[in-house]
């Protein structure tokens, strides 16, 4: 997902004068490609996620359009003071990718976990949060971030997620879509747990419940019309994310439904804090979580008894 | 604005200019009990300067692409931004009487508003540096002629991002940013050198690829030969030695008028001074 994001960007680098890339120093031979085109464009900040953002914002707002790179947590948190002021209040066309959401860098460790980012990035003000579902939407973002006006945070996962669609879907940032119609049970997913919502589903349908699965790629903007229309015609609502069940898509999801007196049942399926005495590889740790389909499915089987 | 530098009347302008900037800058901190007249008082000349004289900024012009920018970063100080650019044009005198009342036009820290001339909203201190070699790198790349000049206090050097854009900025060779440092010697909660002592400060700056020269803060000689010779090859900081509260005798060198105030008997007695 990684280099089909990066991949696209390198066509629209080639083209566009304004466009400039900074990274915290990570990204091993990801921007090979982009340097060699147009190296004064490209620039390894070193490892200082702070400054990246700060000078971001001051090319921004010099009229360029700024790629930010980092490992989740290195440009989300260490630098969220910047990313809070320097780029969402000025109002910047600044682009945070963060990659290796959730869980992705495993045996890598807590330090390199992003399980707080969305709930950070959407509470800031001009900011638009998307993680796409697999490579193809990462290339119709790619393209589609450059158009947007205003700062964007895209979570990215790394390398080898399966593919959701076959062909590029119809993307666009703040419209859900629809990946399965079905009744009584719908899954709210974003990022990689989409895919994992449709194996859920897959399962679900061998037991005669066939649920909708939503595809909630856009965070920020919510596509709350999406939300009340599925709180109409469904009685069991899920949120599936690889993030802390507190402030991401479980939580933004469940202020719609609260406010607009959906009277269903609704779960958040994420995260929930405890002590983690267990380390492992991202599909280990997302077991031992109750992130894998098996346990997704036995938990929606055991919620809609 | 062109000038010629150094000559006495020129000098003695700016230093009548200086005394209404402080007289106005007394006049709304006093009128709404707003805190930071020391930080205010101590940045007054360097703005004068600027402002008045190297500044390539016009407020009919607020936009252009080549203008030279100016990022308060140390905001508190913002009183004096707001009465120089008060006297520059960029703001009206009912904009300054909207300064930290409900409703009004100024907040105590600066927000972005090109028409007023105000670059960068600042406040939390160690941002201002960072978007300031932003502005210059984007200048270098475009091959354009504008200067980015940061004005930051000696407290807000214990933050590590202003490190971080003080090695970004010496490793690029950004010779179109001047950082401007304002050792009024006071930060907080007392003075740097007891807090966290910067010394030597000339040497670490150097030793991360700048030029660095030590003046003065309230001499315009001193400042305006030093503006005018700045490096063509290195990132530029101008240490510039002032006082905290400069103009009004019991506020100089005063930890106190960090925070306080001048009440109406104070304002009395500081407006004769001022005079």
């Amino acid at each position: 997902m990684r280099a089909t994001f990066f991949s696209t960007l390198e066509s629209i680098y080639k083209d566009n004068s304004e466009m400039f890339v900074l990274t915290a120093d990570l990204g091993y031979k990801l921007f090979d490609c982009i340097k060699s085109e147009c190296g004064d464009r490209f620039y390894d900040v070193g490892v200082a996620e702070a400054n990246m953002i700060g000078v971001a914002a001051g090319l921004s707002l010099s009229g360029k359009k700024v790629y930010c790179y980092s490992i989740v947590p290195f440009l989300v948190m260490r630098a969220f003071e910047q990313i809070r002021i320097d780029v969402a209040y000025h109002n910047l066309n600044v682009r945070l990718v963060g990659v290796g959401g959730g869980f992705t860098y495993g045996f890598e460790g807590i330090t390199h976990f992003g399980l707080e980012d969305f709930a950070l990035m959407r509470s800031l003000p001009n900011m638009t949060v998307v993680a796409p579902a697999d490579p193809f939407e990462a290339r119709c973002l790619a393209r589609a971030s450059y158009e947007m006006e205003g700062p964007i945070y895209i979570r990215l996962g790394r390398t080898g997620e399966p593919c959701i669609h076959d062909k590029e879907p119809d993307f666009k940032i703040g419209r859900a879509a629809v990946l399965k119609e079905g009744r009584r049970v719908a899954v709210f997913a974003i990022g990689n747990m989409v895919y994992t919502a449709l194996q859920v589903a897959g399962m679900l349908q061998k037991r005669g419940i066939g649920p909708t699965v939503i595809n909630m790629h856009t965070l920020k903007p919510l596509d709350e019309e999406i939300i009340t229309q599925a709180a109409s015609t469904h009685s069991a609502i899920f949120s599936l994310e690889e993030h802390n069940v507190n402030g991401g898509l479980g939580s933004a999801l469940s202020e719609v439904l609260a406010e607009n007196g959906y009277a269903g049942l609704f779960r958040r399926i994420g995260i929930h804090e405890g002590p983690r005495d267990f380390i492992g590889s991202a599909d280990f740790i997302r077991e031992k979580y109750g992130l894998t389909p098996e346990c997704i499915y036995n938990k929606i089987m055991k919620e809609i008894r | 604005m062109e000038i010629s530098v150094n000559t006495k009347s020129v000098i003695e302008e700016h230093m009548l200019l200086s005394g209404r900037v402080r007289r106005s800058v007394l006049e709304i901190i006093n009128r709404t009990g707003s805190p930071h007249i020391g930080s205010s008082f101590s940045i007054v000349e360097i703005l004068v300067a600027l402002y008045f004289g190297n500044l390539k900024v016009s407020p009919d012009d607020t936009h252009n692409p080549d203008r030279d920018r100016f990022i308060l970063s140390k905001g508190h100080a913002c009183a004096t931004l707001y009465a120089v650019l008060a006297e520059r044009g960029f703001l009206s005198k009912n904009d300054l009487e909207g300064f930290a009342v409900n409703g009004g036009t100024l907040e105590q820290h600066p927000n972005r508003d090109l028409m007023c001339g105000i670059e960068v909203s600042t406040g939390s201190l160690g941002h201002g540096l960072s978007i300031g070699a932003g502005m210059a790198l984007a200048g270098k790349v475009d091959g354009k002629g504008y200067k980015v000049y940061v004005l930051m206090g000696d407290g807000e050097l214990n933050e590590g991002s202003v490190w971080e854009s003080i090695m970004f900025a010496g490793h690029h060779g950004l010779s179109n940013l001047v950082a401007l440092v304002d050792c009024n010697r006071i930060q907080a909660l007392g003075c740097t050198k007891d807090i966290m002592d910067l010394e030597p400060l000339n040497d670490k700056w150097k030793s991360f690829g700048w030029e660095v020269r030590d003046i003065d803060g309230h001499d315009f000689g001193q400042i305006f030969s030093t503006l005018g010779s700045l490096s063509q090859e290195k990132p530029n900081v101008i240490i510039l030695h002032t006082v905290k509260g400069k103009g009004v005798s019991f506020m100089e060198d005063k930890l106190l008028w960090h925070y306080r105030a001048p009440d109406d008997d104070e304002y009395k007695r500081a407006i004769k001074e001022l005079i």
